[in-house]
């Protein structure tokens, strides 16, 4: 027990402290404040402390508990809402109302809830960390898995199904030394990542139903993707898609340092929105974790661990799971906020030396894995950033780019233009495409990878072009590369523009993308052909199809392969047409 | 701690800073009374605070202050103000005293200026359409109720007419909700606080308004309080009295520098600019106080003005402001050479949460498809604008110049009005369509086809050319 010597914002001093651990979790002050311990200097801890210090006065005691910031996990964890404490927001609101009070402590998952357990191990069997016991079926779809915990092997000497609270003995493990009784909750500590058996290659891409990812930029499950961006150009648009339409089982979404009104915005939609894979309602999949800009800072400083200790627990257990987070600028402004206050030497622009290793150390947390019992999940990381002025030369930036694959790079003057997503097809990347080609010609065709390909380049020999009209007017141009202008435009606008506000366009499966392509770069292909054959750019750009392949976004899925084999049909027939048209004016001539 | 003490040992005081030893026991956030040696007393609040001293920022002057002979005393409790209806039709000073002659309302309640954050999960989502009765908001940057929407303007552009209109015009469309104004002004010149008073005078409108002013001249540090006091105010009378509150903060910058010149005094890191590294959290905290809380009536509705030094956007003051708010409005220099009013430029600005507030039963089926369309045609005007300089009008092809007209047109008919023209939904959105038709049916890609048939005023089935 020590005694406060010194406060100041969320960092409080305590003298007397001698025997308490680094990362200890600690109570600060009359009013049991949550605090961490950061610092250790003879017998006196510094304590970041996760909630407002205001009323806090020296002389008042702190506790430490002995323990590292932990979660709590198990049956429960589908469509909660915690801030980034793992505090329950729905439950807060019940004990304090609608403003958060300080010092409430709740559990993060209900204890008395009663949940049918289905045990799957055998009484005396050998199991190990990681291994599953049994399962709850948590909802319709998904089975939520009851696991060795970490760090535990034995033998099984006590198992039996039943209904059961999470903190329930459901059996019993002999490890030789201790019997070890196993609940169906466990605890694990969110700095540490969890184990697992190996890591495997990302080959496998996470579709997330947005055409300018899965086609031009795609990310792999267990991969990682940054998107920064200037404020108004669509993080959060985007990550709120990706949350809705990705194909991963479970979706983790830490709101971090971010506005309130997004966090409601989620709570409102995603009950009612349906997960286009199964059918059920979004929320049944997910997990928020809301540590908005106006509350503690320490909190938003953990929020993002405690999100990926859950992404993890969820990955262990066989599932594919999608972690965003938004702000990831957020935390490591945090992160500067207590470095600053501890007087720590800054490195560049404020933020303490050890940001690029802790930004490595998250997103290296990421990865497609067999598990320790042989299963194979993934946690999927996509991390906004959010830099200054919209300069990606930053110290958070450029260390995120370091360590991720994926990157797609926000614009504002996309943003400007009501071009959404706004993500700039010339200056993003993703490092996957090689990997994953294999997976791509398997599952959805070789004419879809050659097609990515030749759109990525005519994309950027548009810009090429763009360039030089901007000089010389698009009329000094040969219609050979006019028509690369007009195929450009309708990839920009017909293809890459997405609305994430309509029913229809906000998702597109994979097969509807490869089908849109398919039909623009036979139109490419044709144009191409046309121009060759004397037809001028204008007379192409006049084409009537042209309108019709502008409205195939709006097309719902099940169509969508008749009406491109439609259109296909029409370009050729309007291209035929063109010719006669064109062999008659020669001859004429 | 004993709160009938009065320390006598003061240490130090520089700049804002007071820091007094021996204290001990000082709570963080505590309020500290100052008083002088003739009397009179400075209110303060304690910054940091150990077994051996407490450092207090000063909300008054620091000036006289002697450390022999001045004394501290705490209070034990944080900083409050009074609150009531009452307040409505007054006038008050940056900390929360009457500025007008009458008497001190008679305060319902007393409330920590600080407030307590919103939690996440009680928040209900904005979806109200507030009508300003300016095109150029009203239509392609709706407000909405419950949001927070700056103003990014820059030195001598007219955001004080626009905000002083705004505070006029802004109405609910709903019967039977009350509608008032939180004015905070922060900093502003006693020219600009003459202004806003004639004008709120003038028009009735302070009669359902609260006014806080701290003066240029006035002690800055008081300027890291009143928005809060404004607040205050504001979620009194949204979440206890049931009203619709507009809060307009103005000028936000001025709050910035009070808080650098706070964070320089005690020597902390700085960040961007010398402005303090928690510069973002310390703005969250007031933004986020805009909102609606499920199960209370009213809402809170943030408009902050916020002057870009040298109109820099990337200058941390409006960076991360608008890292925080739900969009933005621009005032562009240009459009106001141009004597466009009000200078707001579509382009740059935006409404995050416009979905929410337009559509059928709401504006208008159609607003959705029309601001993106005028917003697209616009966007479009400007590139064959820059065009035309490069390559001369006369090369420009025919559709570039009937972009180029659409452009000129949009900005005299849509972004300009009067000063005191109060603009109906249904009239901006029938300018818009008027200047729509301008352009070929073809063209229209963003509007749904069924309302180009309802609305379009042009030929229909006009070729491309």
């Amino acid at each position: 027990m020590g005694v406060i010597e010194r406060v100041s914002g969320p960092l409080v001093v305590a003298d007397g402290m001698l025997g308490s651990k680094m990362y200890d979790v600690t109570t600060v002050g009359r009013a049991g404040l949550i605090g961490e311990i950061i610092q250790l200097r003879g017998e006196r801890a510094i304590i970041q402390v996760y909630e407002d210090t205001t009323g806090i006065r020296p002389g008042e005691k702190v506790e430490s508990t002995g323990s590292p910031l932990s979660v709590d996990l198990g049956p429960g964890l589908f469509g909660m809402i915690y801030d980034g404490i793992q505090r329950p927001l729905e439950v807060l609101r019940g004990k304090s109302g609608a403003f958060i009070g300080r010092g409430i402590s709740a559990d993060a998952l209900p204890r008395n809830k009663m949940w049918k357990f289905v045990a799957t191990a055998k009484q005396g069997s050998r199991v190990r960390a990681g291994d599953t016991i049994g399962y709850v079926q948590e909802t319709e779809l998904l089975k939520h898995h009851i696991m060795v915990p970490n760090g535990v092997s034995g033998t099984l000497t006590r198992i039996s199904s039943g209904n059961f609270t999470i903190t329930d003995r459901i059996g019993e493990i002999n490890t030789g030394k201790d019997r070890i009784a196993v609940t169906m909750m466990q605890k694990r500590a969110v700095r540490e990542a969890a184990p697992f058996a190996r890591k495997f290659k990302s080959d496998e891409p996470m579709v997330t139903g947005m055409r300018v990812v899965d086609t031009l930029f795609p990310i792999a499950k267990g991969g990682t993707a940054a998107i920064p961006g200037p404020f108004g150009s669509g993080k959060t648009v985007t990550q709120h898609s990706i949350a809705k339409f990705a194909d991963v089982d479970i979706v983790v979404y830490v709101g971090c340092g971010e506005r309130g009104n997004e966090m409601t915005d989620v709570l409102t939609e995603f009950p009612e929105l349906k997960d286009p894979r199964t059918g059920r309602p979004l929320m049944e999949r997910t997990v928020l974790i809301a540590n908005t800009s106006n509350m503690p800072v320490a909190a938003r400083e953990a929020s993002i661990y405690t999100g990926v200790t859950i992404a993890e627990y969820f990955r262990d257990m066989g599932y594919s799971v999608a972690l965003l987070a938004d702000s990831t600028s957020r935390w490591a402004e945090a992160m500067r906020e207590i470095s600053a206050r501890l007087e720590e030497m800054p490195g560049e622009e404020g933020y303490p030396a050890y940001l690029p290793k802790r930004l490595a150390e998250y997103y290296e947390r990421a990865g497609k894995i067999e598990t320790m019992s042989n299963r194979v999940g993934s946690v999927t990381m996509i991390g906004a950033v959010s830099p200054p002025g919209g300069d990606i030369s930053e110290p958070v930036s450029q260390g995120t780019l370091r360590v991720v694959k994926t990157f797609w790079a926000l614009d504002a003057p996309l943003a400007a233009s009501r071009h959404f997503p706004a993500i700039n097809w010339l200056k993003s990347y993703s490092l996957y495409t090689t990997a994953m080609s294999g997976w791509y010609e398997k599952n959805v065709g070789a004419e879809y990878v050659a097609n990515k390909k030749a759109a990525l380049e005519l994309l950027q020999k548009e810009a090429e072009l763009k360039d030089i009209v901007q000089l010389v007017g698009e009329d000094a141009l040969p219609d050979s590369e006019r028509i690369v202008l007009i195929i450009g435009a309708m990839l920009r606008e017909d293809f890459l523009r997405q609305s994430a506000f309509d029913d229809v366009d906000a998702y597109s499966s994979l097969r509807k993308q490869s089908h849109m392509l398919a039909v623009m770069m036979h139109y490419a292909g044709t144009a191409r052909e046309l121009v060759g054959k004397g037809v001028s750019a204008d007379r192409i750009a006049a084409m009537k199809v042209r309108a019709e392949i502008a409205r195939l976004k709006g097309v719902p899925d099940a169509q969508v392969e008749q009406t491109a084999k439609k259109l296909m049909d029409e370009i050729n027939s309007e291209s035929s047409a063109l010719l006669v048209t064109e062999r008659e004016g020669q001859e004429a001539a | 701690m004993r709160f009938d003490i009065e320390y006598r040992s003061l240490e130090s005081v520089a700049g804002p800073l007071v820091v007094v030893g021996k204290v001990g026991t000082a709570a963080y956030n505590e309020i500290v009374r100052i008083r002088l040696q003739n009397g009179e007393e400075r209110l303060g609040q304690v910054l940091e605070t150990s077994n051996t001293y407490a450092v207090v920022q000063v909300f008054g002057p620091t000036r006289g202050i002697d450390i022999e002979k001045s004394s501290a005393r705490f209070l034990g409790e944080t900083f409050t103000v009074g609150v009531s209806e009452d307040m409505l039709g007054r006038v008050f000073d940056g900390q929360g005293r009457p500025r007008d002659v009458k008497a001190e309302p008679t305060y319902e309640a007393r409330r920590d200026i600080n407030g307590a954050p919103i939690n996440p999960s009680a928040r209900a989502l904005p979806n109200d359409f507030i009508e300003t009765g300016i095109s150029s908001i009203d239509g392609l940057n709706t407000l909405v109720r419950g949001q927070k929407l700056p103003l990014f303007t820059g030195s001598g552009l007219q955001h004080n007419a626009l905000t002083a209109q705004i505070t006029r015009q802004a109405k609910t469309k709903h019967t039977g909700e009350r509608f008032v104004v939180v004015f905070a002004g922060i900093g502003i010149t006693h020219d600009d606080y003459l202004y806003f008073m004639d004008e709120f005078r003038k028009t009735g409108a302070l009669n359902r308004a609260v006014a806080f002013i701290n003066l240029a001249d006035e002690p800055s540090i008081e300027r890291i309080i009143t928005p809060r006091i404004a607040l205050t105010t504001a979620e009194y009378l949204a979440y206890e009295k049931g009203m619709h509150v507009l809060v307009i903060l103005n000028d936000m910058t001025n709050y910035c520098e009070a808080l650098r010149e706070v964070s320089s005094a005690r020597e902390e890191v700085p960040g961007r600019r010398g402005y303090p590294g928690y510069m973002y959290t310390d703005l969250a905290s007031i933004y986020e106080r805009a909102g609606i809380v499920r199960g209370k009536p009213g809402s809170i509705t943030q408009l902050n003005v916020v002057t870009m030094p040298s109109d820099d956007v990337t200058h941390p003051i409006p960076d991360l402001t608008g890292y925080i708010t739900e969009g933005q409005m621009f005032l562009s220099r240009e459009l106001s050479n141009k004597g466009i009013y009000p200078p707001i430029n579509p382009l740059g600005s935006l409404s995050r949460l416009m979905n929410n507030g337009i559509g059928p039963g709401k504006t208008r089926e159609d607003h959705r498809g029309v601001a993106d369309q005028l917003y697209g045609a616009y966007a479009k005007a400007q590139d064959a604008k820059n065009l035309s300089s490069i390559v001369g009008a006369e090369a420009l092809s025919e559709s570039d110049k009937r972009y180029l007209r659409f452009g000129e047109e949009f900005e005299k008919r849509f972004l300009s009005q009067g000063l005191y023209e109060d603009r109906g939904i249904e009239e901006t959105l029938e300018i818009g369509w008027e200047l729509l038709s301008m352009l070929p049916e073809t063209e229209l890609t963003r509007v749904k086809s069924e309302y180009i048939r309802k609305y379009y005023k042009g030929a229909h089935g006009a070729a491309t050319a």
